[in-house]
């Protein structure tokens, strides 16, 4: 007995072993070849000068980092990526709350609200860029118009180097506020309703039930968003690309590292440099990553 | 009590309704605009918002600039190969790493993470260099080519089986069923719900791809809709309607079908956000 259920276990894992594999074999292979060597490359990549067209790849050690280093366009990218990251997810996620929580009552129409909020999201973020290019417009856009309406004079929404970084971000909490409200209404929905009937008996007002019993049972979600949203807003390049022309004055003071990335990798060939500034990213998102990681025990409450 | 409930009502409405129209106006002004004339649409005195008639001048002249017929395809082809591939080795994969004891398999899975947690422009020009070598530039397969394997579906599979219980397993091996069959015919269909949510996802980020599009297809006839926007732009920066025309064009067909399945669309983004 006791042998036959053994041999009948080892061939059970033996078939596990080749099954398992099987099936992992696709994503696997998949994964080495499209992601995991690629790191590699890309970091090997950054030891190069490569001229145009990818012809001339020179071994020139850390020089793209020394370049890096005492380049100021860079630094002022990251500072912009940094800064543009500080105002969106910060702004997006407090708005996205508030809108859950609203819509999260018994209220008539909240499908209707569900569905305008996230209709952002469904869009392409080239022809939002352009639309919102467009109602920034300094001559003929609809917010100057409005302003001059309210008495108010026209303003450089994109090529003022001092306003141009919030009109970006505004276009980039605009669009991802609907994404975050699903998040949170997914997690309101799992906090039990008789929470808010103890607290309600109790004599709590609503106030105070959001601050004691909502943001504690959502700061799961919260975090899960912050850590994701924070990537996604030092990756941040779509909008600055579609909005921002060449010859914009406001271009450098709104470029971020994925911009600069893109415009040494691709515009101007130079692959190598490109990579350093890729490796510059991972290693940002890397760090601040962990931070958060190390931070949450501080304010996350699992039950 | 009632009256005071009543007035928070309004007030919350009011609150939600101020940002609906926050929403939408920039849909709205994109619709209007693309209905304009040129002059209209650069008149300051009187400002012009409702245009005298819905004109198709805009967009009669932007598709006969751009073939719209072929971004839609190249546009479908992209979405439609990314989700099948996603969709298939993800829900493979994820069974291995939810349901399977074998060797091998927590290294497989820390690549898995490690993978979710690297920024993806990385991958972007060994990727490029990749597809240029095979001189696939230019083609459908470039389009679907990063999109061959989703290290985030294959997480968001393995929790969905995790979640399974594990007595349909041991009846369908009871039964006779060996692992492939007890995962084809038992398990994989208990997760749809999971699958559904991964091409939702696949489907819209696809869809709203941007800078590998104009890394590998820059000439007209493959690039998808994005890059088809950003490179119109580049051409024709001071013809607003026909910028519109264009932005409404390529955003209504993803706006029907998510109008018509706000559902899954919705509970579909909230699963597979959640469940990381």
């Amino acid at each position: 007995m006791t042998v036959k259920t053994k041999r009948k276990g080892t061939r059970q894992s033996r078939n596990e072993f080749i099954w398992g594999w099987i099936f992992l074999l696709p994503t696997m292979a998949g994964l080495m070849i499209l992601n995991i060597i690629p790191i590699f490359q890309t970091v090997y990549q950054s030891f190069f000068k490569t001229g145009a067209f990818g012809k001339g790849n020179v071994f020139i050690g850390l020089d793209n980092y020394i370049k890096m280093a005492g380049d100021s366009a860079v630094w002022q990218a990251l500072f912009n990526t940094f800064k543009y990251t500080l105002v969106e997810v910060p702004v997006s996620i407090v708005i996205a709350i508030i809108l859950a929580v609203l819509i999260n009552q018994k209220l008539r129409g909240r499908t209707v609200y569900r569905v305008i909020y996230f209709l952002p999201m469904v869009a392409a973020p080239a022809a939002v860029a352009m639309v919102w290019r467009w109602l920034y417009n300094t001559e003929f856009g609809l917010l100057n118009h409005l302003r001059n309406m309210a008495g108010l004079g026209s303003v450089s929404w994109i090529s003022n180097p001092r306003i141009a970084f919030i009109s970006v971000a505004v276009v980039g909490i605009w669009s991802v506020i609907g994404y975050n409200m699903v998040l949170f209404l997914a997690g309101l929905q799992e906090i039990p309703r008789d929470f808010y009937e103890a607290a309600s008996i109790d004599g709590a007002n609503g106030i105070y039930q959001f601050f004691r019993i909502t943001l504690p049972l959502i700061s799961p979600t919260m975090f899960f968003v912050t850590v994701t949203r924070t990537i996604g807003a030092l990756q941040v390049f779509d909008s600055i690309y579609m909005m921002m022309d060449r010859t914009n004055p406001a271009l450098p003071k709104t470029q971020s590292l994925v911009y600069l990335f893109y415009k040494y990798s691709f515009t101007e060939g130079n692959k190598g440099y490109g990579s350093a500034i890729v490796v510059l990213l991972l290693a940002v998102i890397m760090v601040i990553t962990v931070i958060q990681m190390i931070c949450q025990k501080k304010w996350v409450s699992y039950n | 009590m009632s009256k005071k409930t009543a007035i928070n009502r309004i007030i919350i409405h009011t609150v939600l309704i101020l940002g609906c129209i926050v929403m939408i106006v920039p849909f709205a002004w994109m619709f209007l605009t693309a209905f304009k004339t040129s002059s209209e649409a650069t008149q300051i005195s009187p400002f012009v918002i409702f245009p005298t008639a819905f004109r198709l001048d805009a967009f009669k002249s932007v598709m006969s600039k751009m073939n719209f017929l072929l971004l839609y395809k190249n546009t479908m082809v992209l979405i439609i190969g990314r989700v099948i591939c996603a969709v298939l080795t993800a829900t493979m994969a994820g069974y291995a790493l939810g349901r399977l004891n074998f060797m091998g398999k927590g290294l497989a899975f820390s690549l898995v993470l490690f993978q979710m947690m690297v920024p993806s422009q990385i991958f972007i020009i060994p990727q490029y260099l990749m597809v240029s070598k095979l001189g696939m530039l230019n083609t459908s397969f470039a389009l679907i080519f990063p999109g061959l394997v989703t290290a985030f579906g294959t997480f968001l599979l393995r929790q969905a089986f995790m979640g399974l219980p594990g007595e349909l397993e041991e009846a369908a091996r009871l039964d006779g069923c060996n692992i492939f069959q007890t995962f084809l015919y038992v398990m994989a269909p208990l997760t749809k719900s999971s699958m559904v949510a991964l091409g939702i996802f696949t489907a819209l980020f696809g869809y709203k791809d941007l800078m590998w599009p104009l890394v590998v297809n820059i000439e007209q006839t493959t690039m998808p809709l994005s890059a088809a926007l950003a490179k119109l732009q580049g051409q024709f920066t001071a013809n607003y309607p026909e910028l519109m025309a264009a932005s409404l064009l390529a955003c209504i067909p993803m706006i029907v079908i998510y109008i018509i399945f706000q559902k899954q669309f919705i509970e579909g983004i909230a699963t597979s956000g959640g469940k990381l």
